[in-house]
């Protein structure tokens, strides 16, 4: 497989936004930059990728992807999942751990960890469970999983919240043992029994459940301060409202180790859309107001939320082709991200493309503790690139994405932003917006 | 209009010509044939995912008077209690010709849904979703309140609205659909409401709604009311800690026999109670108030078939057609077109000449 | 109808206020002629321009015969919903159906109309009748007959035949349904297009 061992001479790339200059790709790393980079040894019989006007950003890392598999293989799998990941600019997911069976176990995530390794698209890391069957009564073999091949690291109910307060504390007391982290669904669920979109003046004219912004916001407000006694670290998924963005600023002014996390369509999307009962904007947490969209923006830019992660989640047609109220949750979102953040962050001013890097790859990595990759695009780094069109504009069709999911709700939004080429372990899985070839391990490839 | 999904998005003018339309159908009621033909050869489908036997009845006898074919198609027991779809059932109404669907369903939305999806191309009527709208309830409410106000106001109800009505509607606005549609409804009329209930049982966001609220039942009485709207409160509603107890829930929101005098000793001689049935007598309304002359609950029944039978009028008997499809009628039908576009024509050239 | 624009069409006036005002002056001796008198006389109009018509013949009637209360003998028949055009037509609101108070059960029935043209309207006025009670015998009249029936349909009393083309439109004005372009009262059958 002498493609794994290409190289490759990218030109004139601005590297997160800045001056242009030339990066060499070799053996997997990035071997030069800059006038360096053109005379290199490895630079004759190079594959030439011009990238004038082209952004080089390290790949981006998802904390937040539903893989799906196994267990609904008819939503998505491994495979594309990771494809629609590749072509998102991505070269690591975390796959959450609600399959079936639930990924509470060393087996699962070794399972979902050899699948992500079989596919070759992107680095795919596990998320375990925190408690057994996700049922909220049982801390799950969480040692088990951390010393797995996989090595899990981030442990998640997410879709459930951990309500009960001292199987919160126990989690995050637990995985101090291995520098995990419990990345909670913040959702009280006594205060969202049957609900269905954001509470307020859209959810009392249309009738349907209200989804209050504190069942979010108290759950958050007590496992930081849980997270302050036991001396843990917590994780926030999707936080979604003006008032969890408040709880968890104070929260970090106060020392306490927490990160947060903000989907693409919470920061661009409101619950007005709802009005259409179109089920592709049903999701979980809901779509909140537009007060609580730029509170999200502002705290993504001044770092209180440290990360963009996707919630990407596939749902077969069925289940949104239907009642609101039997649609099911959830949003397709690593084809749409990066062109997302773009025009809510960067076309906005809020933020830079260095910027950008942090919230979608250096920072993100570092919660996952995925060590090799969110690095700098610096000379003996690993070649985890991307290189995006800043100036493309394109119509959102899902019909025409990798994943099995139909349920975008940016479909027929025009978009800033495109992904030309994604380099994951050097190798590029994505060329010329296309999906190239996976990489493959050249020791271990017979082996697993 | 080729729906009725709601009452928030229906025009005043649209409101008055279904209003208008019912006194029509009403005095079909009072004939000898109870029957006009304008909709024969038409297929109306009373598709129902939640049982309602009285909104059932009354689309089936308005469609009947108006020579419709009825079918019903109960969800219970039939293919969608096995798991059918929305959308498959709507594509099997749509595949044996259904010309509209009355949709009742527990989810609020769904018939936007049938509306707004290629599953089926009828007119989708909202016979009620959900804890979303009802708005035929509404309609017909209306048009009880506008018999009744006009006729205190010595005036013809056709083209009226209820400019200047104080209207009360108390009880469960949280889980009411009926509350919901006449709200809206009320507003485009003209009429000023206010919605008595207790905090537990009203939505979040209520302060953006076009209405007063209170929270006291005779506060809002001492003040003045022209009609008092009681809705169905559910028993169960006490067990999620809505309120602490029914007898509380009578006492504090109920029309009981004190309220019923205290219309009398405010002077309020005119003030009708009303209610969308069915009642729960001694709950939210007293049977004194409920058999009282002041209560138009069985006027509001009668009511129903007049306005549902507008509603199927003025959506089915239309040419919703491409034009193109039409072409073939002009002949027939060249006298009456003459007729009406000279009006119109004549209209714009007086305005014309007036501007010049 | 979609031949209709706002430029302006080439129109002749067939009656003015004076001939329509003869006409409905002899078709009111004609009815009371063909009927012997007054006796059991009822008069229904149909909207839009034919109710107006049967209120003047009503006042003329009562002029001719002094037994004769205009306003007990003449009423409004709505035939929207009896139409067989419905589905091809905008949707129309219906109007008012408005009887004499004796009803019209055994009484003989002029069914009046400004202009006779295909015969389908007074065919749904027939039906609609019928479904409003058993008079004795049903007459028509109407102010012009154009022609180009399509159903077994005729006249007993017509103010004037008037040969047109189909392509031609025929517009009867009245004050009471009708203003002119100017503001002013407007009595008048016009006949546009065609030409």
């Amino acid at each position: 497989m002498a493609e794994n061992n290409g190289t490759y001479l990218i030109r004139g790339a601005s590297i997160l936004g800045a001056g242009a200059e030339d990066l060499l790709i070799s053996d997997g790393i990035i071997a030069a930059r800059g006038a360096a980079a053109a005379t290199h040894k490895d630079a004759d019989g190079a594959t030439v990728i011009e990238a004038t006007g082209l952004v080089a950003l390290p790949g981006m890392v998802d904390v937040h992807t539903h893989l799906r598999e196994p267990g609904r293989e008819d939503a998505e799998t491994v495979e594309t999942g990771t494809r629609a990941a590749a072509l998102g600019g991505f070269t690591a997911v975390h796959a959450m751990a609600n399959s079936n069976p639930v990924a509470d176990t060393a087996g699962v995530v070794e399972q979902v960890h050899s699948l992500g390794r079989a596919a070759g698209w992107v680095d795919v890391r596990p998320v375990g469970a925190v408690t057994v069957g996700l049922a909220g009564e049982q801390l799950a073999e969480l040692g088990a999983m951390a010393d797995s091949r996989a090595q899990v690291r981030m442990f998640s109910d997410d879709g459930i919240c951990v309500h009960d307060p001292v199987l919160m504390r126990r989690a995050l007391e637990y995985v101090k043992a291995f520098d995990g982290v419990v990345a909670q669904h913040a959702q009280e669920p006594r205060l969202t029994a049957g609900a269905q979109m954001n509470e307020g003046a859209v959810s009392a004219v249309l009738g349907l459940t209200g989804w209050p912004a504190v069942a979010e916001e108290s759950i958050i407000a007590r496992d930081v301060l849980l997270t302050q006694h036991v001396n843990s670290r917590l994780h926030v998924c999707h936080v979604s409202t003006a008032g969890s963005v408040e709880i968890i600023r104070w929260a970090k002014e106060r020392g306490i180790n927490v990160t947060a996390e903000v989907t693409p369509h919470h920061l661009l999307l409101t619950d007005d859309l709802v009005r259409s009962y179109n089920p592709v904007y049903k999701v979980n947490p809901p779509l909140r107001t537009d007060a609580d969209v730029q509170a999200l923006r502002a705290g993504l830019a001044d770092g209180t939320i440290d990360v963009v992660g996707t919630d990407h989640a596939p749902h077969p047609s069925e289940h949104k082709e239907c009642e609101w109220a039997q649609a099911a949750m959830g949003m397709t979102g690593l084809e749409t991200a990066l062109s997302v953040v773009q025009h809510t962050m960067i076309e906005t001013g809020l933020m830079t493309w260095a910027d950008f890097a942090r919230v979608t790859s250096t920072a993100a990595a570092q919660i996952g503790r995925v060590t090799d990759q969110g690095r700098p695009l610096e000379t003996g780094e690993p070649a985890n690139i991307i290189l995006v069109d800043p100036a493309a504009r394109w119509t959102v069709d899902p019909a025409k994405m990798a994943t099995m999911g139909r349920n975008s709700p940016f479909a027929g939004l025009e978009l800033p932003g495109k992904v030309v080429s994604t380099f994951y372990k050097g190798h590029p899985t994505v060329l010329d917006g296309k999906l190239n070839t996976p990489y493959r391990e050249p020791a271990t490839a017979g082996a697993s | 209009m080729k729906h009725l999904l709601s009452t928030e998005d229906l025009s005043l003018a649209n409101a008055i010509r279904i209003l208008d339309t019912a006194e029509e159908m009403a005095a079909v009621g009072d004939r000898e044939v109870k029957k006009l033909p304008a909709l024969r050869g038409r297929t109306v489908v009373n598709l129902f995912f939640e049982d309602s036997t009285r909104t059932r009845i009354s689309f089936e006898a308005a469609a009947k008077r108006l020579s419709a074919d009825v079918i019903n198609f109960a969800a219970k027991g039939s293919s969608v209690s096995k798991g059918e779809s929305l959308k498959d059932t709507a594509q099997t109404l749509a595949a044996m010709g259904a010309d509209a669907v009355v949709i009742r369903h527990w989810a609020s939305g769904a018939p936007h849904r049938l509306a707004a999806t290629d599953w089926i191309d009828a007119a989708v009527i909202n016979a009620g979703d959900g804890t979303h709208e009802h708005p035929t309830q509404a309609l017909l409410d209306a048009f009880t309140m506008r018999r009744h106000w006009s006729k205190l106001a010595g005036s013809s109800s056709i083209g009226a609205d209820l400019k200047g009505m104080r209207v009360a509607i108390a009880g469960d606005v949280l889980h009411s659909r009926v509350a919901r549609s006449n709200v809206w409804l009320l507003r485009t009329l003209g009429a000023e409401v206010t919605l008595v209930a207790p905090p537990t049982l009203l939505p979040i966001g209520v302060e953006h709604w076009p209405c007063k609220v209170s929270y006291n039942m005779d506060d809002t009485l001492a003040q003045g009311v022209d009609a008092v709207m009681m809705l169905r409160v559910q028993g169960e509603r006490m067990n999620a800690s809505f309120f602490p107890s029914t007898r509380e829930y009578s006492r504090r929101w109920g029309f009981d026999d004190n309220r019923l005098r205290a219309l009398d000793s405010l002077g309020l001689k005119d003030t009708i109670i009303m209610h969308p049935g069915p009642m729960n007598r001694g709950l939210e309304i007293s049977s004194a108030a409920a058999d009282s002359p002041r209560s138009t609950v069985l006027a509001q029944v009668r009511n129903g078939v007049s306005v549902r039978m507008a509603t199927l009028y003025l959506l089915l008997s239309g040419d919703t057609r491409e034009p193109a499809a039409s072409a073939g009628a002009a002949t027939n039908t060249a006298r009456t077109n003459t007729a009406h576009t000279n009006a119109a024509r004549s209209n714009a050239a007086h305005s014309t000449k007036e501007s010049n | 109808m979609t031949s209709v624009t706002n430029a302006p069409v080439p129109a002749r006036v067939v009656l003015n206020q004076a001939d329509i005002d003869r006409a409905l002056t002899r078709i009111a001796h004609e009815i009371l002629e063909a009927n012997k008198g007054s006796k059991d006389l009822v008069l229904l109009g149909i909207p839009r321009r034919g109710y107006p018509l049967a209120v003047r013949l009503a006042h003329k009637i009562a002029a001719a015969d002094p037994t004769v209360d205009a306003t007990a003998i003449v009423g409004q028949l709505d035939v929207t919903m009896f139409r067989d055009d419905l589905s091809h037509q905008p949707t129309r609101p219906p109007y008012p159906t408005q009887l004499p108070r004796t009803g019209i059960d055994n009484k003989v029935v002029v069914l009046i109309d400004d202009v006779l043209y295909s015969g389908r309207t007074i065919r749904a006025a027939l039906d609609a009748i019928i479904d409003l009670g058993r008079p004795r015998i049903v007459r028509l009249a109407v102010l012009i007959d154009r022609g180009h029936r399509e159903l077994p349909i005729r006249a007993d009393h017509v103010g004037k035949n008037l040969p047109t083309s189909s392509a031609e439109k025929v517009r009867v004005r009245l004050e009471e349904t009708d203003t002119a372009a100017d503001g002013s009262v407007v009595n008048e059958v016009v006949i546009e297009g065609g030409a």
